[in-house]
C-alpha cells in the first residue's frame, strides 16, 4: 500500500471517529448541547480542553520554530504552559461560580454596561479572527502534504472542510468527541518522538532523551547539536542571542493572552463545581504538557537529523549529493514536500551536491569561498512543515506518517471548527440580539451566525494565503489582542471593586487599540502584506516585537482602567455585593444559560 | 466570628497564597528560564545548564505542581472558613 493511501486511511479512520462518537453521545443524552458539560468529570474536562487548545500552532508549528531558533523560543513552551497557572488562580473559580456561560456576560454584568459587553465582544471576535488565520496557515501546510498538492489549494481545500465541519456544529460540543481528538492527537504526536528518541538516544522518553545521550557519538545530544549547527555557522542551540526584554514579554504576552482566551475559558463554566474549576485547570495542564514536554525533544532532534542527512560525512566531508536525494529513499521526504511548495533546493555552483549552510555568517563566508560553495543551496525551508515531515525524515513506519497527518489535521480542524463557532456565537448572539437588534426571529439569529462563519473563513483564508508569519507566530499575535483587552478586564472584575463601568470600557478599549495599531504598524495594516512601516527585526520602540505588545497593551489596560474608574462615579453596592459573592465558592449553583 | 470577618479572613488567606504561587511562577519561567540563567549556568543538565532545562521543561514541571497544590489547599481553605459548596 502506498503512502498516499496510508495517510487517506488513517485520516478517514480518524474522522469517522469522531463522527461515530458523536452520534453514539448525542444518541445517549438528552441534555442539550451545554449543559452535557455539567456532570462531566474534571479529568474528562481537562482532556477536553486540552484538545480545544491545542491547534495547529501547537501540533504542527511549534516544534519548528524551537528547532530552527533553538533557546530562545522556549517562550512559547513557557507562555502557552504558565496561562493555565493564571486561569487556575486568577480566573477560572470566580467565573464558575458567576455562573453564566460566556466571557462577554461577565463582563457585561460585572461592569453594568452594555457598552462593556459589546466592547469586549468586538476585542473577542478580532482575538479569535486573527487565531483562525494562524490556524488556516497549518490546515494549508497540513492538506498541502496529505493530498500532494501545492499549499493554496490544499488551503482552499482546508477552508471548504473547516467550513462544513464547523456548520455540522454541534458535535464540536460533545465532549467525548473532543476526547477523542485529543486521543488522536497526542498519539500522533508522541508515537513517531518515541521511535526518533529510541532511534538517537535509546531513551523512550523524548523529553528525557533530549537530555541524553547521542549514542552514534557518545556525546550528550544537545552538545552534538550544538556544535554541528556551530560548524555551518547557525547560532548554537542551546545559548541565548536575542533580545532578553523581548523575550520576557513576548513569555508574558502568551500567558496572560491563555488566560484571556474565550474559547479556553469557557470550558471552566461548565465544570460542576467551583473545586472542580480549580482542578479542571491542572488536569488540562497535564494532558497539555505531555506533548510541551514533548515538543522541545522532537524540535532538537529533528534539527540534528536534518543537519545529519545534508552533511552525512559531518561538515567537514562531502555534502549530500543530488542523485541521492532524488534516488534514495530516505531522502523521498524532500521529494513530497518540494511538491507542496514550502521546501526548495538548487545546486547553485554545479557540483551535484547540496551545501546548506548560514550564508549570512561571515566565518561561513569565508569557508565558502575555499570550499567553492556559491551560497546556501537549501533554498525554502518552511518550518511549519517540521512536524510533518519529521516521521517521514527518521525514515519511520508509513502507519505512522499517517497517523501524523491524521493527529496535524484533528488538531488544526478542531481548533479552527471551534474558533468559528465561538466567532459566529458572538456576532449572532452578543452582537446582534444583544445589541444591534434584539427583536431578531431565531431564524434569523441562525442565518447571521452561519454568514459571520463564512465571511470569517474567507478572510482568514485570504489572509492565510499570505499570512503574517508561521502558523504559531499569527496564533501569538492573537494572543496579544486577548492578553491586552480580555484578561485585564476579567481579572480587574474580580479583584478590584474599585473598577467601575467607565474604567473597564476605556481599558479595554486603550488596550485593544494600542496593541492593534502596533501590530498593524509591523505586520500590515489588516495584515495586509506590504502595507507596514515597521518591521520585527526594527521595531518602533526598543526591542519590543509586534508579538510580545500584548503585555504592554495589557499595562496599559490596567493604568487606564484604574485612571478613568479614579476619575468617575464609584461602583454601585450591589455590584460590590454581586464581586464580593463571585470570591467564595458558596452557593454556586449550575451555571444558567443568557438571556 | 461574624459572617463578614471570616469572609475577610478568607479572602486575605486566598490572596496570600496566590501571590506566593505567582513568586515562583514567575521565579521559574522568567527567572531561572531567561533573566537567573546565566547566574546558574555553572549546574550542568544533560549537555547544556540548569537554566536552559527549567526553560525547556522545569517551568512546564513547576507549573503542574503549583496548579494542583493550590487547588488542594483551596478546597481545604473554603472548608476551614465555612465557605465550601455544599
Amino acid at each position: 500500500m502506498d503512502q498516499f493511501t496510508l495517510n487517506l486511511l488513517f485520516v478517514g479512520a480518524s474522522f469517522a471517529l469522531y463522527i461515530g462518537i458523536a452520534i453514539w453521545a448525542r444518541a445517549g443524552s438528552t441534555s442539550e448541547f451545554y449543559a452535557a458539560g455539567r456532570g462531566v468529570h474534571p479529568i474528562t474536562n481537562g482532556m477536553a480542553t486540552a484538545a480545544d487548545w491545542m491547534s495547529a500552532a501547537s501540533f504542527i508549528s511549534m516544534a519548528g520554530l524551537i528547532a530552527f531558533v533553538g533557546y530562545d523560543n522556549s517562550t512559547y513552551l513557557m507562555g502557552w504552559t504558565g496561562g493555565y497557572v493564571l486561569l487556575a488562580l486568577l480566573l477560572a473559580p470566580y467565573l464558575r461560580k458567576f455562573g453564566k456561560f460566556t466571557v462577554s456576560e461577565f463582563i457585561g454584568d460585572r461592569f453594568y454596561s452594555q457598552s462593556a459587553r459589546l466592547v469586549a465582544v468586538i476585542c473577542l471576535i478580532i482575538a479569535s479572527v486573527t487565531y483562525v488565520i494562524g490556524q488556516m496557515t497549518g490546515v494549508g501546510v497540513a492538506f498541502g502534504r496529505f493530498l500532494e498538492v501545492d499549499n493554496t489549494t490544499g488551503l482552499l481545500i482546508g477552508a471548504v472542510i473547516v467550513f462544513a465541519y464547523a456548520v455540522f456544529g454541534g458535535m464540536k460540543g460533545v465532549t467525548y468527541t473532543q476526547v477523542a481528538q485529543y486521543v488522536v492527537l497526542i498519539l500522533a504526536y508522541t508515537i513517531p518522538a518515541i521511535f526518533i528518541s529510541l532511534q538517537l538516544t535509546g531513551n523512550p522518553i523524548p523529553g528525557l532523551g533530549l537530555f541524553g545521550e547521542h549514542q552514534a557519538s557518545g556525546e550528550p545530544l544537545l552538545q552534538r547539536l550544538d556544535q554541528m549547527v556551530r560548524e555551518l555557522g547557525f547560532a548554537e542551540y542551546t545559548t541565548h542571542h536575542g533580545d532578553t526584554f523581548n523575550m520576557v514579554l513576548f513569555t508574558l504576552s502568551l500567558m496572560i493572552g491563555t488566560a484571556g482566551l474565550p474559547h479556553v475559558i469557557m470550558r471552566f463554566f461548565t465544570v460542576p463545581r467551583v473545586s472542580d474549576a480549580r482542578w479542571s485547570a491542572g488536569w488540562a495542564l497535564v494532558f497539555i504538557a505531555l506533548l510541551y514536554t514533548t515538543a522541545p525533544a522532537v524540535g532538537a532532534m529533528a534539527r540534528l537529523n536534518i543537519t545529519e542527512q545534508f552533511w552525512p560525512e559531518g561538515v567537514a566531508g562531502e555534502a549530500v549529493s543530488v542523485e541521492t536525494i532524488e534516488t534514495s529513499p530516505d531522502y523521498n521526504w524532500m521529494l513530497t514536500w518540494r511538491q507542496t511548495g514550502l521546501l526548495g533546493w538548487e545546486d547553485k555552483n554545479g557540483d551535484g551536491r547540496i551545501q546548506y549552510y548560514n550564508e549570512k555568517s561571515a566565518d561561513m563566508q569565508t569557508v565558502a569561498s575555499e570550499r567553492g560553495w556559491q551560497g546556501n543551496e537549501l533554498t525554502n525551508f518552511n518550518q511549519d512543515i517540521l512536524v510533518l515531515a519529521n516521521p517521514e525524515i527518521a525514515n519511520l513506519p508509513g502507519w505512522v506518517i499517517g497517523l501524523v497527518a491524521a493527529g496535524g489535521l484533528a488538531a488544526a480542524l478542531s481548533t479552527a471548527a471551534g474558533l468559528l463557532l465561538a466567532i459566529s456565537s458572538a456576532v449572532s448572539h452578543d452582537l446582534i440580539k444583544g445589541s444591534i437588534n434584539p427583536g431578531i426571529s431565531e431564524k434569523g439569529e441562525l442565518l447571521s451566525a452561519r454568514i459571520a462563519m463564512a465571511v470569517a473563513i474567507g478572510v482568514a483564508t485570504y489572509l492565510g494565503l499570505n499570512p503574517p508569519g508561521f502558523a504559531a507566530q499569527t496564533v501569538a499575535l492573537a494572543f496579544g489582542l486577548a492578553a491586552a483587552t480580555i484578561f485585564p478586564a476579567l481579572m480587574m472584575g474580580i479583584f478590584s471593586k474599585k473598577i467601575n463601568n467607565h474604567g473597564a470600557v476605556a481599558g479595554m478599549l486603550a488596550g485593544l487599540v494600542v496593541t492593534l495599531v502596533y501590530i498593524f504598524l509591523h505586520k500590515g495594516w489588516f495584515f495586509i502584506p506590504d502595507t507596514n512601516s515597521f518591521t520585527d527585526a526594527d521595531p518602533l520602540l526598543g526591542t519590543i516585537k509586534s508579538t510580545s505588545f500584548g503585555a504592554v497593551g495589557a499595562l496599559v489596560n490596567f493604568a487606564v482602567a484604574y485612571l478613568v474608574a479614579g476619575m468617575t462615579k464609584e461602583t454601585p453596592r450591589e455590584i460590590q455585593e454581586l464581586v464580593e459573592s463571585v470570591r467564595i465558592p458558596r452557593g454556586a449553583g449550575s451555571a444558567q444559560a443568557g438571556h | 466570628m461574624s459572617e463578614e470577618k471570616s469572609n475577610n479572613a478568607y479572602w486575605s488567606a486566598n490572596i496570600r497564597l496566590i501571590v506566593w504561587s505567582l513568586v515562583i511562577w514567575a521565579l521559574v519561567s522568567f527567572g531561572f528560564g531567561i533573566l537567573l540563567r546565566p547566574l546558574i549556568s555553572g549546574i550542568a543538565v544533560g549537555g547544556s545548564d540548569l537554566g536552559f532545562w527549567f526553560a525547556q521543561q522545569g517551568a512546564i514541571l513547576v507549573f503542574l505542581a503549583l496548579i494542583f497544590f493550590y487547588a488542594w489547599r483551596m478546597n481545604r481553605l473554603d472548608r476551614d472558613h465555612g465557605v465550601d459548596e455544599q
